[in-house]
This record gives C-alpha cells, sequence and structure tokens, in this order.
C-alpha cells in the first residue's frame, strides 16, 4: 500500500513507478525493533499503552510494534485500528474514502495511545485520527508512531518515534510494505 | 375569415402577386410555372411571366408552390386558454408553417358545443392570418351523455365534428351522431381512446411505461374504438374520420376498412412518425401526447400509411401549453406538443417521400376532408388554377433550419424538438393573395 | 529489491454518479463502495456517540411530497449523524400546498442554497425532473410513484450481504444468488430498484407475482424467471423479498379479494418450512401481516425485516457521503463507468440526444 496521504487521493489509473529503495525489509524490521525499545522505555512498564494504526498503512506496523512489546518486554498491549475518513477536512476537494473501519474494542480513558502510521507528510491524517480518538474515551496522551517522516507539514504535528527521516519532494511517492520502503513517482495523472 | 367559403380578398392584399421561378405541385401533377395573382384570385399559371409595375414579387427558385396546407387538427386554445394560444399567435404560427387554414378543435373552455361559441370563434378569427375552420362538439360539453345541436351548428358553417381530447365512450351514441350526422352532410372526426382500457394511462403501455414506472395506454385503447367505429360507419354509412392515428394495429384495420369501401379517412400526426416511447426515459413532460408516443413498429407502420395512402392527411395536433402546466410531474402535465411550424419540415427530414406526395398530404387531401376545398365550395386545396382564390405555400424542399422553441410563433414553447435541425422549409405563404409569411418571416 | 510498477486502476473506486436516481445509476463496483462504506458508518453507529463531523457546514433538505415518517427519518438521521444540517420540507405544510409549483420549490430551496435534496414524490420521474433543474446539488430519490426507490435496494443488499457473511466476501457470495420477489411488482418501486441492484451483483431473480400485478412488460429486465405458484420457487429461494400489497388494489381491480391473494401469494408459516435453512426473508416495511407474511414468520430469525431498518440509516449515510464527498471540481470523476446499462432496454435517445 502506498503512503497514507497519497491513497487518500486515489490517483485514478495512475501508475507507481519506483525509483530507488530506501529502506531494506531488514532495515524496516530493525526500524520496528528500535521504535518498540524507544516506546518501552518512554513508558516504563507499557501498563496503559495502546497502539492504534492508521487504516490502512499503519495497521500492519502497530501489529508489528505489538509482537515485538510481547517478545521484547513480555506485555501484551492492545491493538486497535482507526480510518480517518469521516473526520477529513478535505472532503469535496478530493476524493476520500474509508479503506475499512475503526476497531477500537477497548476505553481510551486514561490510557496513552500511540498512533501509528507508515509515512506522515502533511499532518492533516494524524489531525483527523485525533479528532477519530476523542470518540473512544479521553486519552491521558496521544504520541505518534511513524515509519517515515518524509517532511513538508502542514501543521504542528511532529512524530516521537521516527523509522526514517526521507527528505523527499512534494511530487514524489513513498510507499512503504514489510519488504522495505521505496521512494518514485506516479506517472499517468 | 368567418366563412372560409365566401372567398373574400384579404383588405391588405397587394393588387397584383408575382411568384416567380417555383415549381407548382397540385392535384394534376407538377410543372415548372410562375403564378400570377390579382386581387387575390389566380389569373395566370403559366412560365416566364414578367411582373407589372408596382407588383410585389415572391421568389420561389428551388421551391414548391403548392395549394395553402390546411390542418385537420389545431388546438388554439381560445377562447379559455389564451396564456397558451390566442387565434392570433395560433394562425401566426400556422402561417409560418405554410397552412392558410386551420381546423380549430373544440376543446376550449367553455367547449365549442353551441352556435353562440362557434360564432364568437368567427368573430376573434375576422383578420387572423390562416383561416379558422372550427370543428364543432359532437356531445355537449364534450362530455359524452347528449348530443350538440350539430344541426346549427351546421348551418354555420362546420363541417367536422368531435369530442377531440376524449373519444365517444358509448357505442350507442356514436352510432346515433352518425345517422345525424349522415342527415346534416357532415364528417365525425374521432379520438379513438377507450377509457376503460386507457384509464390513467399517461404513455405508450409497454417495455417502457414498464420500465419507468408510469401508469400506460396499451395499444389496445386505441384500437378497440377504431374498430367499433368502422364497424359503425360501415352500418350507418356516416363518415367517420380518425384523428391522429398513432399503432399499427389501427393503421391495419383502416387500410382494410377503406379496402372494403367503408367511409372513413385518417390522419397522422408528425409526432407519432418521428418520435417514440423512449423519449419519455427523462420524464419531461414536453414528449407526452395523447395518443401516447408509441413504438419503433408503429413509427413504421403510420409511416407506411401515409405512404400507400391509409392516411389521408397529416394534421398537427398543435397543442400548446403554458411552461408550468409542462413542469408538473409527468402523470399531471396535460398531453401535447406544439406542431403547426415543424410538420412540413419534420415530414420532408422524416418521411423517405417525394415531396409532391408530402404536400398533398398537408394540402388539398386534408381540405377536402375539411369540406374547404374547391368542390366543397371552399377556398382552400385543389388546384393552382386561374380563377382559384389565391391560398398558397410556397417551400423549400432542401433548405436546412435549427428549430428554436423561443422564435415560434407561438404563446407557448412545449416543442420537442428544440436544437434539432430540420430540412424543409415553409419561404412564403399566400393568404387569400396577401403574402403573410415571406423568407420565413410573419408579415404582420 | 525494486518492485515492478503497480497500477492503481484495481484499486480506484468506481466513479460515482452526481446523483442517486434509480439503481441503473450504480454498477456493481459503485454498489460495492457504497456496501463497504456503509460498514464503516454501521460502526459509527455502534459507538456512544454516533456521530462523525463529516458533513459539517453541508446542508441536505429533506422534501416529501408523500408521507413517509420511516425514510424521512431515517434521511435525517443520516444526515444529523454526519453533522450536516438539515431542513425538512414536509409538502403538507409548505408553500407546495399552496399552489406553488414544484419548479418555484425547487428554485426556492436552491436559492437558500442546499448541498443534497432527498425527494419523495407519488409521481414516477419527480428526482430526475429536478436533477435536471439544479445545479451543484445533489438529488436523491427517496421513492418516486412506481419508479425507483435506490436506498431501499441498498439497505436490502446490505442485510443480504450480512447474512452471506459481510464483507467483500458476502459481497462475491452474490453471484448466482436465487432471489426471489414477490408481490405487487406492478406498482413497486422497491421491487423496480431491487431486480437491478440484484441482477448487477450477479443474483438470479424470480418474480412470484399474479399476472395482474406484474408490469405489462418485462423486455429487457434482467429476470431469470417468472412464476405464479409460490409454492413451485421456495425450496429454491436463498432470500424471498415480500412486497407491500396495497389495501386499495385488492378490491376486484387487480385481485379478486385480499383472501384469494393471500392464500396464493402470502408467506405463511406453512411456506415458510418450504425455504431452505439458511434462506433470508426480507419485507420493505410497513408490513400487512396476515396478507404478505404471516406474522410468526415475520419473527422468525431468518427475518431480517428490523434489520433493514436498522441498516437504512448507515446505508443512507454511505450515499450521502459518496455523493458529496465527491470533488466537484474534478469533473472527469464523476464519468459514468465503462459498464453496460443493468436492466431494461438502454435509451434509445430522444431527439434532444
Amino acid at each position: 500500500m502506498a503512503e497514507r496521504e497519497r491513497s487518500h487521493t486515489r490517483p485514478r489509473g495512475g501508475i507507481f513507478v519506483p525509483k530507488a529503495q530506501v529502506m531494506s525489509a531488514d532495515d524496516v524490521r530493525r526500524a520496528i525493533t528500535r521504535m518498540a525499545h524507544e516506546i518501552a522505555e518512554r513508558n516504563r512498564g507499557l501498563h496503559h499503552i495502546a497502539l492504534i494504526g492508521l487504516q490502512t498503512g499503519g495497521v500492519g506496523i502497530a501489529q508489528r510494534l505489538a509482537d515485538t512489546l510481547a517478545e521484547v518486554e513480555d506485555v501484551e498491549v492492545p491493538v486497535g485500528t482507526v480510518d480517518v475518513a469521516f473526520y477529513r477536512d478535505d472532503i469535496g476537494l478530493r476524493p476520500v474514502l474509508p479503506e475499512a473501519t475503526t476497531e477500537i474494542p477497548f476505553d481510551l480513558t486514561g490510557m496513552t495511545v500511540v498512533l501509528v502510521d507508515d509515512v506522515l507528510f502533511t499532518g492533516r491524517t494524524i489531525r483527523a485520527a485525533l479528532n477519530a480518538l476523542g470518540e473512544y474515551g479521553r486519552a491521558q496522551a496521544v504520541e505518534l508512531a511513524v515509519m517515515v517522516d518524509r517532511g513538508h507539514r502542514e501543521l504542528p504535528i511532529r512524530p516521537d518515534y521516527v523509522g526514517k527521516n526521507l527528505p523527499t519532494s512534494r511530487d514524489e511517492m513513498v510507499d512503504v510494505s514489510d519488504e522495505g520502503v521505496v521512494i518514485g513517482e506516479v506517472l499517468g495523472r | 375569415m368567418a366563412d372560409p367559403g365566401t372567398g373574400r380578398m384579404s383588405p391588405t392584399a397587394p393588387m397584383e402577386l408575382l411568384v416567380r421561378g417555383g415549381t407548382v405541385v397540385d392535384r394534376t401533377g407538377s410543372r415548372r410555372s410562375d403564378v400570377r395573382v390579382v386581387e387575390g384570385t389566380v389569373v395566370e399559371v403559366a412560365e416566364g411571366l414578367e411582373a407589372a409595375p408596382g407588383a410585389t414579387v415572391l421568389d420561389a427558385g428551388g421551391c414548391v408552390v403548392s395549394p395553402g396546407f390546411v390542418d385537420l387538427h389545431t388546438h388554439l386554445r381560445e377562447p379559455g386558454r389564451e396564456e397558451a394560444e390566442t387565434i392570433d399567435s395560433g394562425t401566426r404560427a400556422a402561417a409560418l408553417g405554410g397552412f392558410t387554414a386551420v381546423v380549430a378543435m373544440p376543446n376550449t373552455e367553455p367547449a365549442l358545443d353551441s352556435a353562440e361559441s362557434v360564432r364568437n370563434v368567427h368573430a376573434l378569427a375576422q383578420g387572423a392570418m390562416a383561416h379558422v375552420a372550427v370543428a364543432g362538439a359532437i356531445t355537449v360539453g364534450r362530455a359524452g351523455e347528449r348530443l350538440a345541436p350539430m344541426a346549427e351548428l351546421a348551418a354555420l358553417g362546420v363541417r367536422i365534428f368531435t369530442d377531440d381530447g376524449d373519444g365517444v365512450q358509448s357505442a350507442g351514441l356514436m352510432r346515433r351522431a352518425l345517422q345525424y350526422a349522415m342527415d346534416l352532410d357532415v364528417t365525425l372526426a374521432q379520438h379513438c381512446e377507450d377509457k376503460s382500457l386507457s384509464g390513467g394511462g399517461v404513455m405508450h403501455e409497454g417495455a417502457w411505461s414498464s420500465r419507468l414506472g408510469l401508469p400506460g395506454q396499451p395499444s389496445e385503447a386505441e384500437e378497440v374504438m377504431v374498430a367499433r367505429d368502422i364497424a359503425l360507419a360501415r352500418a350507418t354509412g356516416g363518415r367517420v374520420h380518425f384523428l391522429h392515428l398513432s399503432t399499427a394495429g389501427s393503421v391495419e384495420l383502416v387500410r382494410r376498412a377503406r379496402a372494403e369501401g367503408v367511409p372513413v379517412t385518417a390522419e397522422v400526426a408528425p409526432h407519432h412518425f418521428t418520435l417514440t416511447d423512449a423519449c419519455a426515459c427523462g420524464f419531461d413532460p414536453v414528449f407526452k401526447v395523447n395518443p401516447p408516443l408509441r413504438t419503433d413498429a408503429d413509427v413504421a407502420a403510420v409511416k407506411a400509411a401515409l405512404a400507400d395512402g391509409t392516411a389521408d392527411a397529416i394534421a398537427t395536433d398543435h397543442a400548446p401549453h403554458a411552461p408550468e402546466l409542462k413542469d408538473l410531474p409527468f402523470d399531471e402535465a396535460p398531453p401535447g406538443m406544439l406542431g403547426l411550424q415543424t410538420a412540413l419540415a419534420l415530414a420532408v427530414t422524416e418521411l423517405a417521400l417525394p415531396i409532391e406526395h408530402i404536400v398533398a398530404l398537408l394540402s388539398w387531401q386534408p381540405a377536402a376532408i375539411a369540406r374547404l376545398d374547391g368542390a366543397s365550395g371552399g377556398t382552400q386545396g385543389g388546384d393552382v388554377a386561374p380563377g382559384r382564390p389565391a391560398n398558397l405555400a410556397v417551400v423549400d424542399p432542401v433548405a436546412t433550419w435549427v428549430v428554436d422553441p423561443a422564435a415560434l410563433a407561438s404563446r407557448s414553447r412545449n416543442t420537442p424538438y428544440g436544437g434539432r435541425t430540420l430540412t424543409g422549409q415553409v419561404r412564403h405563404t399566400v393568404l387569400m393573395g396577401e403574402p403573410v409569411v415571406i423568407d420565413a418571416e410573419a408579415q404582420r | 529489491m525494486l518492485s515492478s510498477a503497480k497500477c492503481w486502476a484495481g484499486d480506484l473506486v468506481s466513479a460515482f454518479p452526481k446523483h442517486l436516481l434509480a439503481m441503473d445509476d450504480l454498477d456493481a463496483g459503485a454498489i460495492g463502495e457504497v456496501l463497504r462504506v456503509t460498514d464503516s458508518f454501521a460502526e459509527v453507529g455502534r459507538r456512544a456517540n454516533p456521530k462523525v463531523p463529516t458533513l459539517r457546514g453541508r446542508t441536505v433538505a429533506t422534501l416529501f411530497f408523500e408521507d413517509s415518517t420511516r425514510t424521512r427519518m431515517s434521511f435525517e438521521t443520516a444526515a444529523k449523524r454526519m453533522s450536516a444540517d438539515v431542513l425538512s420540507f414536509a409538502a403538507g405544510s409548505s408553500a407546495v400546498k399552496k399552489g406553488e409549483s414544484l419548479r418555484d420549490t425547487i428554485e426556492t430551496i436552491q436559492a437558500i442554497g442546499m448541498d443534497a435534496v432527498i425527494i419523495r414524490h407519488r409521481s414516477s420521474g419527480v428526482p430526475a425532473r429536478v436533477a435536471s433543474w439544479v445545479e451543484g446539488c445533489a438529488v436523491i430519490n427517496a421513492g418516486d410513484g412506481w419508479h425507483q426507490h435506490p436506498t431501499q435496494a441498498l439497505l436490502d443488499l446490505y442485510t443480504v450481504r450480512q447474512s452471506l457473511g459481510g464483507g467483500d466476501e458476502g459481497l462475491a457470495r452474490f453471484a448466482g444468488l436465487r432471489v426471489t420477489i414477490v408481490g405487487d411488482i406492478r406498482h413497486s418501486r422497491v421491487a423496480r430498484s431491487q431486480i437491478t441492484a440484484y441482477a448487477a451483483l450477479g443474483a438470479d431473480v424470480t418474480l412470484v407475482a399474479p399476472s395482474t400485478l406484474l408490469p405489462p412488460s418485462l423486455e429487457g429486465w434482467p429476470v431469470a424467471s417468472v412464476s405464479h405458484d409460490l409454492d413451485k420457487v421456495l425450496a429454491t429461494s436463498d432470500v424471498v423479498s415480500l412486497l407491500r400489497l396495497q389495501a386499495e388494489r385488492g378490491s376486484g381491480e387487480y385481485v379478486p379479494t385480499m383472501r384469494e391473494y393471500t392464500a396464493g401469494y402470502a408467506l405463511t408459516a406453512r411456506r415458510a418450512l418450504e425455504l431452505p435453512p439458511e434462506a433470508v426473508i426480507l419485507h420493505p416495511g410497513p408490513m400487512i401481516r396476515g396478507v404478505e407474511i404471516a406474522s410468526e414468520v415475520a419473527e422468525l430469525p431468518s427475518a431480517r425485516i428490523t434489520d433493514q431498518v436498522g441498516n437504512g440509516v448507515a446505508v443512507r449515510m454511505a450515499v450521502l457521503f459518496l455523493l458529496l464527498g465527491q470533488p466537484a471540481s474534478l469533473e472527469h470523476m464523476s464519468e459514468p463507468p465503462d459498464s453496460e446499462p443493468i436492466g431494461g432496454p438502454a435509451p434509445e435517445g430522444g431527439p434532444r440526444g
């Protein structure tokens, strides 16, 4: 799946042409391990931690973070997913579709939520996610973990845990998967 | 003109008029000829005529010069619905369509079912841009219950009676009306629609009505009454004219009846040979007419009827309606569409018939049915010959034009042909020697 | 490793029309999209606070020229749960009753500024006419005459998809599904929408009705078969959808008596036993118990009539979302999909076409 901001725009008939691989599968695995350690360090004991993956790019990463925490810290942290389509501020400006349902089968009140996404770009998706989370209780704190921070922020949002900082131009696209991270462009738009 | 039989010259007609360079087409055939008109009467039909000093000359180069057209089926709406049409606006539309006479349908408000109401229309039609022949109602108020005073109306010159808008539902009443009409030597024109079959139907009943969820009128609703009236005409000897035949079955019934010598005649409306029930797909009431637009097979059948003589006339069923009524939902909007200004062009464009055949369907054949022709003592139809009143239509059979609803002379705009490019244009119309239309422009 | 070029074409949203006037406006892809988005809104409906800010600042009008409290409430609840402002024009109390023309009413509403107009009318085609008059405003048909009631058909599909396991797997199981629609099809806008909808997803549709309650012509309808014997088709029906029979139509015009209709076409307890165990029973409501469906059948677990009502709100949220979420500036987005028209003959194009 391509990065979230772009996937929302759903390039009609566009073809993603990769230019360069910037992270290998091993790099991604190592980044997840490191981020899990950072989360554990910052939130000692992990008692009130919940991981919420953004649909759809963040869901797999959130699960892998949870698996790593279970392995390393021997703690089962609850994992949920959130879809932000209904909370975006650009409905009517570009096509936005929910890609999957929100599943947060636990009350967030008093929890520290780590939002997980694949790519951080303008920050608008994260703003929408923060609004969406509000419907599931009043979290004690919300942190943000992303595999790639590609810059170009339009809102005062910064990540707490980053897999890789990746300078990009606005026109480029970033594709994150278990096989690695690829930078490329979309043709035919 | 109160009485189309009197043949008075129009007061505004020029002393002399020369229609030059055209091909004269009438009952006797066609020939290259100029036509000289003096004081409203044709005086000379020959090639190479010279215009007298001061004469008005109409260029008919490349055109057909025919006896003026006669519309057997016009709704002028006056009195009662003057917001939709008046005798003035309706006859202007007629003149622009090449018609020098129209038969005004009696479904006005009030209906034309009394001597007083007929006299009123005659008075209103003085000086109109086409002769207005009144069709009287068969029954009082077109209610289908009691016969209207047909003899009183016949004495005023009414030669055709109809309850158009509705058919006479009672077979017994229709039989008596035919017997009575025989005594008066008048014709009964029937809108064939058996209400027990058509009741509530707003379009043709078939694949499209089923899909659109609109109540339909089956073809049988028309055909049952056509068959009934053929039987009644055969039995009584009274003349029946079938208005706006629309189905293949009706055409076949009339074809057989005529072969057997039953005294029936028939007309077809232009929309029934140009449009189908598929036009209702957008629910636009501009396509709502009664009888409804039918199927492709029916269109083919009515075209064949016009080609083989089963149908005698193209009649417009010109039915103006104010825009607010055509903005109603399809099932609530009144049926009807404009027809006078597009009839000739639609015939030329859609019927693969020689122009001589088309003008016969528009001119002398309907004139004979309406008893407005020379043989009946009228001024219409017949021949373009010395001594005949100068009622002429000059038609360019190859000119093309685009229908602009806003530019039509009618007070209403309910034409379905807006934006359509049509072939065949009425260039000039001469009414009792007066050129009321020159180069497709109304002169008053 | 560099993967080869990825093409998004298969991942694309089906183009969604500007208006929802008839089920024919939606192809299988667009129907799937509605059902997927409905899943998301169904989740919203299960929350403690079932409201999202999606349509904040948008205005939606309901214009019901024919009374239907159920459908109007369903649409208004849907719009309100998406934070839209809702204006309710009840034809009974508005200027319409005072002789104002439909077109004037619409022009007034458009002058006030609406993003969507939801219309119910007793005359077929009114939503289509309104759609031809408005600009920049989505028109949703909430039932017109005998013509169409597309959101009812969509919520039926959603209900059946739930019982087929939900999700895209449930959607795929519509292929070859045996759907039997029983009753007054002639006068039913629900049936016209259902038939197109089920057929679009590949179901085999059987109509069961006396000939007098069938449409005059089924030419071009995507119907697998027609039967006049309900007992013969029950054993091979995966879905039975019953239609409302209006009392006045049982007065001898179309069927001689209600008793005779019930004897032949009602889903009685005895008949329900003939259905396959997994079969689903649907009714668009309001039901006439004892005429169209026996009371005890309506209470069976396989009768999903209450689910239908509940799903109505989420389906209508999805429709509003897909219609109003479209970028108006991206005209190419609303081009019709390249697919054969579903159901009925293709319009042959009137002279204006």
